[in-house]
Protein backbone atom coordinates (compact mmCIF):
# COMPACT_ATOMS: atom_id res chain seq x y z
CA UNK A 1 0.00 0.00 0.00
CA UNK A 2 1.15 3.54 -0.69
CA UNK A 3 2.50 4.83 2.62
CA UNK A 4 2.73 8.46 1.59
CA UNK A 5 -0.89 8.44 0.46
CA UNK A 6 -2.05 6.97 3.75
CA UNK A 7 0.01 9.42 5.76
CA UNK A 8 -1.48 12.32 3.84
CA UNK A 9 -4.98 11.04 4.60
CA UNK A 10 -4.22 10.49 8.30
CA UNK A 11 -2.72 13.96 8.59
CA UNK A 12 -5.53 15.83 6.95
CA UNK A 13 -8.11 14.03 9.07
CA UNK A 14 -6.02 14.34 12.23
CA UNK A 15 -5.29 18.02 11.63
CA UNK A 16 -8.96 18.80 10.98
CA UNK A 17 -9.90 17.05 14.23
CA UNK A 18 -7.13 18.68 16.26
CA UNK A 19 -7.84 22.21 15.06
CA UNK A 20 -11.63 22.06 15.28
CA UNK A 21 -11.20 20.38 18.66
CA UNK A 22 -9.11 23.31 19.80
CA UNK A 23 -11.66 25.78 18.45
CA UNK A 24 -14.55 23.92 20.12
CA UNK A 25 -12.72 24.04 23.43
CA UNK A 26 -12.71 27.84 23.23
CA UNK A 27 -16.42 27.75 24.13
CA UNK A 28 -15.62 26.23 27.51
CA UNK A 29 -16.91 28.59 30.16
CA UNK A 30 -18.56 31.01 27.75
CA UNK A 31 -21.26 28.89 26.06
CA UNK A 32 -24.72 30.49 25.86
CA UNK A 33 -26.20 27.71 28.05
CA UNK A 34 -24.57 25.35 30.51
CA UNK A 35 -25.58 22.39 28.33
CA UNK A 36 -23.96 23.99 25.29
CA UNK A 37 -20.84 24.70 27.23
CA UNK A 38 -20.68 20.99 28.07
CA UNK A 39 -21.54 19.97 24.51
CA UNK A 40 -18.72 21.94 22.91
CA UNK A 41 -16.25 20.92 25.62
CA UNK A 42 -17.20 17.24 25.17
CA UNK A 43 -16.97 17.42 21.41
CA UNK A 44 -13.59 19.10 21.75
CA UNK A 45 -12.38 16.24 23.92
CA UNK A 46 -13.68 13.67 21.42
CA UNK A 47 -12.03 15.45 18.48
CA UNK A 48 -8.65 15.80 20.12
CA UNK A 49 -8.90 12.09 21.01
CA UNK A 50 -9.61 11.27 17.37
CA UNK A 51 -6.62 13.32 16.23
CA UNK A 52 -4.44 11.48 18.72
CA UNK A 53 -5.69 8.09 17.49
CA UNK A 54 -5.02 9.03 13.84
CA UNK A 55 -1.49 10.26 14.57
CA UNK A 56 -0.97 7.10 16.63
CA UNK A 57 -1.72 4.98 13.56
CA UNK A 58 0.84 6.96 11.58
CA UNK A 59 3.32 6.42 14.41
CA UNK A 60 2.70 2.69 14.93
CA UNK A 61 1.97 1.49 11.44
CA UNK A 62 3.98 3.86 9.26
CA UNK A 63 6.90 4.41 11.62
CA UNK A 64 6.17 8.12 11.95
CA UNK A 65 7.05 10.32 14.97
CA UNK A 66 4.99 10.03 18.15
CA UNK A 67 1.56 11.73 18.27
CA UNK A 68 2.64 14.64 20.48
CA UNK A 69 5.49 15.51 18.15
CA UNK A 70 3.21 15.34 15.13
CA UNK A 71 0.63 17.53 16.85
CA UNK A 72 2.87 20.14 18.43
CA UNK A 73 6.09 20.33 16.49
CA UNK A 74 5.12 20.97 12.92
CA UNK A 75 5.13 24.30 11.15
CA UNK A 76 1.96 25.94 9.90
CA UNK A 77 2.86 24.95 6.31
CA UNK A 78 3.02 21.28 7.30
CA UNK A 79 -0.57 21.26 8.58
CA UNK A 80 -3.12 19.80 6.18
CA UNK A 81 -6.37 20.95 7.78
CA UNK A 82 -9.02 22.71 5.69
CA UNK A 83 -9.52 26.42 6.32
CA UNK A 84 -13.05 25.94 7.65
CA UNK A 85 -11.74 24.53 10.94
CA UNK A 86 -9.22 27.33 11.41
CA UNK A 87 -11.66 30.21 11.50
CA UNK A 88 -12.20 31.84 14.90
CA UNK A 89 -15.31 30.72 16.81
CA UNK A 90 -17.07 33.99 16.01
CA UNK A 91 -20.67 34.23 17.20
CA UNK A 92 -22.51 31.11 18.31
CA UNK A 93 -24.43 30.94 15.04
CA UNK A 94 -21.23 30.50 13.08
CA UNK A 95 -19.78 27.91 15.46
CA UNK A 96 -22.99 25.87 15.26
CA UNK A 97 -23.18 26.03 11.48
CA UNK A 98 -19.51 25.11 11.12
CA UNK A 99 -20.04 22.21 13.51
CA UNK A 100 -23.06 21.11 11.45
CA UNK A 101 -21.24 21.27 8.10
CA UNK A 102 -18.02 19.73 9.35
CA UNK A 103 -19.46 16.89 11.41
CA UNK A 104 -21.76 15.65 8.68
CA UNK A 105 -18.75 15.38 6.38
CA UNK A 106 -16.73 13.73 9.13
CA UNK A 107 -19.43 11.14 9.87
CA UNK A 108 -19.77 10.17 6.21
CA UNK A 109 -15.98 10.05 5.82
CA UNK A 110 -15.68 7.60 8.72
CA UNK A 111 -18.63 5.55 7.46
CA UNK A 112 -16.87 5.22 4.11
CA UNK A 113 -13.61 4.34 5.84
CA UNK A 114 -15.14 1.38 7.68
CA UNK A 115 -14.67 -0.42 4.34
CA UNK A 116 -11.07 0.74 3.90
CA UNK A 117 -8.47 -1.74 2.70
CA UNK A 118 -6.14 -0.14 5.27
CA UNK A 119 -7.27 -2.14 8.31
CA UNK A 120 -6.06 0.08 11.19
CA UNK A 121 -8.09 2.97 9.80
CA UNK A 122 -11.14 0.78 9.11
CA UNK A 123 -11.06 -0.39 12.74
CA UNK A 124 -10.76 3.12 14.12
CA UNK A 125 -13.55 4.30 11.83
CA UNK A 126 -15.98 1.73 13.24
CA UNK A 127 -15.35 3.08 16.70
CA UNK A 128 -15.29 6.79 15.92
CA UNK A 129 -18.43 6.93 13.79
CA UNK A 130 -20.52 6.03 16.87
CA UNK A 131 -19.13 9.03 18.72
CA UNK A 132 -19.61 11.45 15.84
CA UNK A 133 -23.25 10.43 15.48
CA UNK A 134 -23.85 12.27 18.75
CA UNK A 135 -22.11 15.34 17.38
CA UNK A 136 -24.30 15.28 14.29
CA UNK A 137 -27.47 14.80 16.33
CA UNK A 138 -26.52 17.81 18.42
CA UNK A 139 -25.83 19.94 15.35
CA UNK A 140 -29.06 18.96 13.59
CA UNK A 141 -31.19 19.62 16.62
CA UNK A 142 -29.80 23.11 17.23
CA UNK A 143 -29.82 24.04 13.57
CA UNK A 144 -33.51 23.19 13.42
CA UNK A 145 -34.42 24.86 16.69
CA UNK A 146 -32.68 28.12 15.85
CA UNK A 147 -33.76 28.20 12.22
CA UNK A 148 -37.35 27.87 13.41
CA UNK A 149 -36.92 30.10 16.46
CA UNK A 150 -37.32 33.83 16.05
CA UNK A 151 -36.93 36.01 12.99
CA UNK A 152 -33.48 37.02 14.26
CA UNK A 153 -32.27 33.49 14.99
CA UNK A 154 -33.46 32.36 11.56
CA UNK A 155 -31.67 35.23 9.83
CA UNK A 156 -28.51 34.60 11.79
CA UNK A 157 -28.44 30.89 10.90
CA UNK A 158 -29.00 31.68 7.22
CA UNK A 159 -26.25 34.31 7.22
CA UNK A 160 -23.84 31.94 8.99
CA UNK A 161 -24.66 29.22 6.46
CA UNK A 162 -24.04 31.60 3.54
CA UNK A 163 -20.72 32.65 5.03
CA UNK A 164 -19.48 29.16 5.95
CA UNK A 165 -20.46 27.26 2.81
CA UNK A 166 -17.53 28.32 0.55
CA UNK A 167 -15.17 27.19 3.31
CA UNK A 168 -17.09 23.95 3.83
CA UNK A 169 -16.60 22.97 0.19
CA UNK A 170 -12.88 23.31 0.89
CA UNK A 171 -13.13 20.17 3.08
CA UNK A 172 -13.19 18.15 -0.13
CA UNK A 173 -10.03 19.57 -1.70
CA UNK A 174 -8.15 16.69 -3.27
CA UNK A 175 -4.55 15.86 -2.53
CA UNK A 176 -2.06 14.58 -5.08
CA UNK A 177 -2.71 11.07 -3.76
CA UNK A 178 -6.45 11.09 -4.43
CA UNK A 179 -6.31 8.58 -7.31
CA UNK A 180 -4.01 6.22 -5.40
CA UNK A 181 -6.31 6.23 -2.37
CA UNK A 182 -9.28 5.31 -4.53
CA UNK A 183 -7.43 2.74 -6.65
CA UNK A 184 -6.03 0.91 -3.62
CA UNK A 185 -9.40 0.88 -1.87
CA UNK A 186 -8.10 2.96 1.03
CA UNK A 187 -10.72 5.68 0.71
CA UNK A 188 -13.63 6.17 -1.68
CA UNK A 189 -12.51 9.71 -2.49
CA UNK A 190 -13.43 13.34 -1.85
CA UNK A 191 -15.85 13.57 -4.76
CA UNK A 192 -17.98 10.70 -3.52
CA UNK A 193 -17.85 12.12 -0.01
CA UNK A 194 -18.91 15.56 -1.21
CA UNK A 195 -21.89 14.15 -3.08
CA UNK A 196 -23.15 12.14 -0.13
CA UNK A 197 -22.58 15.13 2.15
CA UNK A 198 -24.49 17.53 -0.09
CA UNK A 199 -27.44 15.20 -0.23
CA UNK A 200 -27.46 14.77 3.54
CA UNK A 201 -27.06 18.42 4.57
CA UNK A 202 -29.47 19.69 1.91
CA UNK A 203 -32.20 17.54 3.45
CA UNK A 204 -31.56 18.89 6.97
CA UNK A 205 -31.18 22.50 5.82
CA UNK A 206 -34.40 22.36 3.85
CA UNK A 207 -36.30 20.67 6.68
CA UNK A 208 -35.09 23.46 8.98
CA UNK A 209 -36.64 26.01 6.62
CA UNK A 210 -33.30 27.44 5.51
CA UNK A 211 -32.04 27.88 1.96
CA UNK A 212 -29.01 26.02 0.64
CA UNK A 213 -26.56 28.68 -0.55
CA UNK A 214 -25.31 28.30 -4.11
CA UNK A 215 -21.54 28.54 -4.24
CA UNK A 216 -19.72 29.20 -7.51
CA UNK A 217 -16.63 27.02 -8.00
CA UNK A 218 -14.45 30.12 -8.07
CA UNK A 219 -15.60 31.08 -4.56
CA UNK A 220 -14.61 27.80 -2.89
CA UNK A 221 -11.82 28.29 -0.36
CA UNK A 222 -9.15 25.74 -1.20
CA UNK A 223 -5.55 25.60 -0.06
CA UNK A 224 -5.62 24.06 3.40
CA UNK A 225 -4.90 20.53 2.20
CA UNK A 226 -1.80 21.79 0.41
CA UNK A 227 -0.52 23.81 3.37
CA UNK A 228 -1.95 27.21 2.39
CA UNK A 229 -3.84 28.47 5.38
CA UNK A 230 -5.87 31.42 6.57
CA UNK A 231 -4.21 34.05 8.74
CA UNK A 232 -5.92 32.47 11.75
CA UNK A 233 -3.98 29.20 11.90
CA UNK A 234 -0.57 30.57 12.86
CA UNK A 235 -1.75 32.38 16.02
CA UNK A 236 -3.80 29.31 16.98
CA UNK A 237 -0.74 27.06 16.66
CA UNK A 238 1.31 29.54 18.67
CA UNK A 239 -1.20 29.37 21.47
CA UNK A 240 -1.63 25.59 21.25
CA UNK A 241 2.10 24.92 21.42
CA UNK A 242 3.00 27.58 23.97
CA UNK A 243 3.57 25.11 26.80
CA UNK A 244 5.32 22.47 24.67
CA UNK A 245 7.75 25.03 23.29
CA UNK A 246 8.98 26.00 26.76
CA UNK A 247 10.31 22.47 27.24
CA UNK A 248 10.00 20.22 24.16
CA UNK A 249 9.87 16.52 24.97
CA UNK A 250 9.14 17.06 28.67
CA UNK A 251 7.59 14.08 30.45
CA UNK A 252 4.44 14.78 32.45
CA UNK B 1 -1.62 -14.23 48.25
CA UNK B 2 -0.94 -16.55 45.35
CA UNK B 3 2.38 -18.16 44.88
CA UNK B 4 3.96 -17.61 41.52
CA UNK B 5 3.47 -20.98 39.92
CA UNK B 6 -0.26 -21.12 40.66
CA UNK B 7 -1.11 -17.76 39.09
CA UNK B 8 -3.59 -18.37 36.30
CA UNK B 9 -5.46 -16.23 33.83
CA UNK B 10 -8.61 -16.81 35.89
CA UNK B 11 -6.83 -15.25 38.88
CA UNK B 12 -6.00 -12.19 36.80
CA UNK B 13 -9.63 -11.88 35.71
CA UNK B 14 -10.75 -11.94 39.36
CA UNK B 15 -8.21 -9.28 40.26
CA UNK B 16 -9.40 -7.15 37.35
CA UNK B 17 -12.90 -7.33 38.79
CA UNK B 18 -11.61 -5.22 41.66
CA UNK B 19 -10.25 -2.49 39.36
CA UNK B 20 -12.97 0.12 39.11
CA UNK B 21 -13.80 2.57 36.36
CA UNK B 22 -12.48 5.87 37.79
CA UNK B 23 -15.56 7.71 36.50
CA UNK B 24 -18.09 5.09 37.69
CA UNK B 25 -16.76 3.64 40.95
CA UNK B 26 -19.45 0.93 41.25
CA UNK B 27 -18.36 -0.80 38.05
CA UNK B 28 -15.18 -2.74 37.41
CA UNK B 29 -13.39 -2.72 34.08
CA UNK B 30 -14.58 -6.32 33.62
CA UNK B 31 -18.22 -5.27 34.27
CA UNK B 32 -17.77 -2.59 31.65
CA UNK B 33 -16.58 -5.13 29.09
CA UNK B 34 -13.39 -3.15 28.61
CA UNK B 35 -10.97 -6.04 29.12
CA UNK B 36 -10.67 -7.98 25.88
CA UNK B 37 -7.90 -10.48 26.59
CA UNK B 38 -5.69 -11.80 29.39
CA UNK B 39 -2.59 -13.87 28.67
CA UNK B 40 -0.12 -15.24 31.20
CA UNK B 41 3.17 -16.85 30.32
CA UNK B 42 6.55 -17.64 31.75
CA UNK B 43 9.62 -16.50 29.86
CA UNK B 44 13.13 -17.22 31.12
CA UNK B 45 11.75 -17.84 34.58
CA UNK B 46 9.84 -14.55 34.56
CA UNK B 47 6.09 -14.62 35.08
CA UNK B 48 4.44 -12.18 32.70
CA UNK B 49 0.87 -10.94 32.31
CA UNK B 50 -0.39 -9.39 29.11
CA UNK B 51 -3.71 -7.58 29.22
CA UNK B 52 -5.53 -5.91 26.35
CA UNK B 53 -8.28 -3.39 26.90
CA UNK B 54 -10.50 -1.22 24.76
CA UNK B 55 -11.51 2.31 25.78
CA UNK B 56 -15.16 3.35 25.84
CA UNK B 57 -14.46 6.61 24.01
CA UNK B 58 -11.36 7.16 21.88
CA UNK B 59 -10.52 10.38 23.69
CA UNK B 60 -11.33 9.12 27.19
CA UNK B 61 -9.07 11.05 29.59
CA UNK B 62 -9.33 8.31 32.24
CA UNK B 63 -7.48 5.82 30.03
CA UNK B 64 -4.05 6.55 31.51
CA UNK B 65 -5.38 6.13 35.05
CA UNK B 66 -7.07 2.84 34.14
CA UNK B 67 -3.93 1.44 32.53
CA UNK B 68 -1.96 2.30 35.64
CA UNK B 69 -4.61 0.86 37.98
CA UNK B 70 -4.56 -2.42 36.04
CA UNK B 71 -0.78 -2.51 36.07
CA UNK B 72 -0.60 -1.89 39.82
CA UNK B 73 -3.30 -4.42 40.75
CA UNK B 74 -1.93 -7.22 38.58
CA UNK B 75 1.71 -6.53 39.48
CA UNK B 76 0.79 -6.87 43.15
CA UNK B 77 -0.37 -10.46 42.51
CA UNK B 78 3.27 -11.40 42.07
CA UNK B 79 3.96 -10.99 38.37
CA UNK B 80 7.45 -9.92 37.32
CA UNK B 81 6.08 -7.77 34.56
CA UNK B 82 2.67 -6.62 33.41
CA UNK B 83 1.88 -5.26 30.00
CA UNK B 84 -1.33 -3.32 29.41
CA UNK B 85 -2.03 -2.52 25.78
CA UNK B 86 -4.91 -0.94 23.90
CA UNK B 87 -6.82 -3.39 21.74
CA UNK B 88 -7.04 -1.91 18.26
CA UNK B 89 -9.17 -4.72 16.86
CA UNK B 90 -12.07 -4.77 19.27
CA UNK B 91 -14.09 -1.59 19.31
CA UNK B 92 -15.93 -1.05 22.57
CA UNK B 93 -19.67 -0.63 22.34
CA UNK B 94 -22.10 -0.23 25.23
CA UNK B 95 -23.53 -3.65 24.28
CA UNK B 96 -20.37 -5.13 25.83
CA UNK B 97 -21.57 -4.03 29.26
CA UNK B 98 -22.85 -7.02 31.27
CA UNK B 99 -26.56 -7.11 32.26
CA UNK B 100 -25.64 -7.13 35.98
CA UNK B 101 -23.40 -4.14 35.36
CA UNK B 102 -26.36 -2.26 33.91
CA UNK B 103 -28.36 -2.97 37.07
CA UNK B 104 -25.52 -1.67 39.25
CA UNK B 105 -25.32 1.42 37.09
CA UNK B 106 -29.03 2.10 37.48
CA UNK B 107 -28.80 1.64 41.25
CA UNK B 108 -25.91 4.10 41.28
CA UNK B 109 -28.24 6.67 39.70
CA UNK B 110 -27.20 6.53 36.05
CA UNK B 111 -29.65 5.18 33.49
CA UNK B 112 -27.95 2.30 31.64
CA UNK B 113 -27.58 2.26 27.85
CA UNK B 114 -30.20 0.38 25.83
CA UNK B 115 -28.99 -2.51 23.67
CA UNK B 116 -28.21 -1.30 20.19
CA UNK B 117 -27.76 -4.62 18.38
CA UNK B 118 -26.85 -2.90 15.11
CA UNK B 119 -26.55 0.84 15.23
CA UNK B 120 -27.41 3.72 17.48
CA UNK B 121 -30.73 5.26 16.52
CA UNK B 122 -32.60 8.26 17.88
CA UNK B 123 -35.30 5.90 19.26
CA UNK B 124 -32.79 4.50 21.74
CA UNK B 125 -32.69 7.91 23.35
CA UNK B 126 -36.43 7.91 24.03
CA UNK B 127 -38.29 5.91 26.70
CA UNK B 128 -35.30 5.86 29.01
CA UNK B 129 -36.27 4.90 32.56
CA UNK B 130 -35.57 7.38 35.35
CA UNK B 131 -33.18 5.73 37.85
CA UNK B 132 -34.80 7.67 40.72
CA UNK B 133 -38.53 6.90 40.29
CA UNK B 134 -38.69 4.36 37.47
CA UNK B 135 -40.88 6.46 35.16
CA UNK B 136 -40.18 6.39 31.43
CA UNK B 137 -41.72 9.84 30.99
CA UNK B 138 -38.29 11.37 30.49
CA UNK B 139 -36.60 13.53 27.90
CA UNK B 140 -33.11 14.09 26.59
CA UNK B 141 -31.81 17.48 27.73
CA UNK B 142 -28.34 17.22 26.26
CA UNK B 143 -26.38 14.51 24.47
CA UNK B 144 -23.36 15.64 26.44
CA UNK B 145 -22.81 15.50 30.17
CA UNK B 146 -20.24 15.41 32.93
CA UNK B 147 -18.12 12.80 31.12
CA UNK B 148 -17.84 11.80 27.46
CA UNK B 149 -19.96 8.69 28.02
CA UNK B 150 -22.96 10.39 29.64
CA UNK B 151 -25.97 12.39 28.48
CA UNK B 152 -28.24 14.59 30.61
CA UNK B 153 -31.95 13.77 30.91
CA UNK B 154 -34.95 15.10 32.81
CA UNK B 155 -37.79 13.12 34.38
CA UNK B 156 -41.28 14.69 34.08
CA UNK B 157 -42.63 12.37 36.74
CA UNK B 158 -40.32 13.11 39.69
CA UNK B 159 -39.08 16.34 38.10
CA UNK B 160 -35.43 15.55 38.62
CA UNK B 161 -32.50 15.62 36.28
CA UNK B 162 -30.46 12.48 35.83
CA UNK B 163 -27.62 11.11 33.79
CA UNK B 164 -27.75 8.40 31.17
CA UNK B 165 -24.89 6.27 29.93
CA UNK B 166 -25.06 6.77 26.16
CA UNK B 167 -25.70 3.83 23.89
CA UNK B 168 -22.69 3.84 21.61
Amino acid sequence: MNKEAIKELLYKMGDDALIIGHRNSEWTGIGPLLEEDLAFASMAQDKVGHAQALYQISHEVLGDKDPDTIAFQRTEKEFKCCQLVELPIGEYDFSLVRHFLFDHAELIRYEMLTASSFKPLAQLAKKVKGEIKYHVMHADSFLKQLAKGTEESHARMQAALNFAMPFAYGIFEKSEYEDVLIKEGIFGGEEMLREKWLEKISAVVTAAGLTMPQVADSKIVYGGRKGYHSKFLEPLLDEMTEVTRTDPGAEW
Amino acid sequence: MHTLHTLTEADVWSTLETVKDPEIPVLSLVDMGMITKVLCRTMQGQKLAHITMTPTFVGCPALGVMKKDIYDAVKKMGFDDVEVVIDMETAWTSDRMKPEAKLKLEKFGIAPPAMMEEDMTAELLEKVRCPHCGSTDTTLRSSFGSTLCRAIRFCYSCRQGFEQFKPI
